[in-house]
């Protein structure tokens, strides 16, 4: 499992660009944005989390096709399912998720706060849309993965994983934007959306790869 | 403590001896098309057996069902005596070379020596087989394409599985490599462990099975 992360973190690296990819997408979002609402600074605060969460959110589905595809293209994919007796694929799909968000999340994260400039957003804003990007963005990767192993076959699957991955990345974007308005926002609460956050984080975790290890299996027949 | 250890050496060389790969009456389709159907045969340990037959015959296929990627329509495959599948002792070598091009060939080497576990010949030494020991550090997709081909085949040396899979493993080498990788079987079998490879070349290698597929599936 350890080695698959390392192979796949290298080929990230290597290959470069995927990562980088999405922030610059998510860059353009946020860049974006203020053009269509208008200078209006207080405005842009406001809605700061909200931007940077849609923006965080449609970069990650950007590369979500690429996580088994490249392993399909290459032969890759029999050899990880192959190895299913002593490893079994929820662990392998879990792997490849870990590594998937290291390179494509994980940039979007750091990202996070040099943006929320763009957009005039308050510190405590923006610390906490950081965190709550930090534990939600998993969740996007770990839901996508079960899109992205349905979808594995199809030689042009890319937008339609994002298609079929949306609607239920949906409850992620909502307590993520809420959590992070009840950090600025008196009456609301910054705790309860958080938690549920990172329990939608947890719970897919395990859902996610084992779904998605399943499809893989009925794939390659 | 020796008696010990001893017996525990011969319990696994029996283990290794015994293997038998049987298969019966294997029926397998694809896409709702029946391509393989009542294929039986028994492999013990040190015996090979070659695929032969026109392209689309089911080669592949029977390959594919015997790793364990396709469900089985009827009949069985099994290895004896443990009970364990087939993939749980098996190397799988498609047509593709299951290398990334952005990696060296000792990065991607070692993560299917990692990944496979039971290591046995190490990265160099199994490079080496193939006289490919100087493209350690290239990267993979800078190789030629029967250079891929060698570095996927050193791959079956770096685990300690018994039995390949081999689909067309010598597309693309030249005659020196593939006299080299008939070498390379044949020790395979003598020690001990199990070959079905769908190929067209000639291997010369005593008390080889055959089993050909006649036609083409409409």
């Amino acid at each position: 499992m350890i080695a698959l992360i390392t192979r796949d973190l290298r080929l990230g690296l290597r290959s470069g660009g995927s990562g980088l990819i999405g922030v610059l997408f998510f860059l353009s979002v946020v860049a974006v944005t203020p053009f269509a609402i208008g200078p209006d600074l207080n405005l842009l605060a406001r809605i700061g989390p909200a931007i940077l969460w849609i923006g965080a959110l449609l970069a990650c589905l950007l590369g979500l096709d690429r996580l088994f595809q490249i392993d399909v293209e290459d032969g890759s994919l029999d050899i990880l399912v192959l190895a299913r007796f002593d490893q079994p694929l929820a662990l392998t799909v879990f792997a490849k998720c870990v590594a998937h968000w290291i390179i494509t999340g994980l940039p979007l994260v750091l990202a996070a706060p040099l943006f929320g400039i763009l957009l005039n957003m308050p510190l405590a804003a923006t610390v906490a849309t950081t965190a709550t990007l930090l534990v939600g963005t998993p969740a996007i990767t770990f839901i996508g993965a079960i899109g992205a192993a349905v979808t594995v076959t199809l030689p042009r699957g890319g937008l339609l994983v994002s298609v079929i991955v949306l609607p239920f990345v949906i409850p992620v974007l909502i307590f993520g934007v809420q959590a992070a308005y009840g950090a600025v926002t008196d009456p609301a609460p910054f705790l309860q959306p958080f938690l549920l956050l990172s329990a939608i984080s947890l719970f897919f975790s395990v859902l996610g790869p084992f779904v998605a290890g399943y499809a893989i299996k009925l794939a390659e027949g | 403590m020796i008696e010990t250890v001893a017996g525990f050496m011969l319990i696994g060389c029996m283990a290794r001896t015994d293997l038998r790969l049987i298969v019966e009456q294997l029926a397998v389709s694809r896409g709702g098309r029946p391509i393989v159907s009542d294929v039986s045969f028994e492999l013990h340990s040190g015996q090979g057996m070659v695929i032969t037959g026109p392209n689309g015959s089911g080669k592949s296929t029977l390959l594919r069902a015997l790793a364990g990627f396709l469900p089985v329509d009827s009949g069985s495959v099994r290895l004896a005596p443990l009970d364990e599948p087939v993939w749980a002792r098996a190397q799988f070598l498609s047509v593709a070379n299951a290398m990334k091009g952005a990696l060296t060939v000792g990065e991607n080497l070692t993560f299917h020596q990692a990944f496979g576990g039971a290591p046995a010949l190490s990265v160099v030494d199994a490079l080496a087989r193939l006289d490919l020991a100087h493209v350690l550090d290239n990267r993979f997709g800078d190789l030629s394409t029967g250079q891929r081909r060698r570095v996927a085949l050193a791959r079956l040396l770096l685990n300690d599985r018994p039995i390949w899979l081999i689909d067309e493993p010598t597309s693309g080498l030249d005659r020196f490599s593939e006299a080299r990788f008939v070498e390379i079987i044949k020790e395979h079998l003598d020690g001990g462990g199990i070959v079905v490879a769908a190929t067209h070349l000639p291997i010369d290698i005593a008390g080889l099975r055959s089993l050909r597929f006649e036609e083409e599936v409409a």
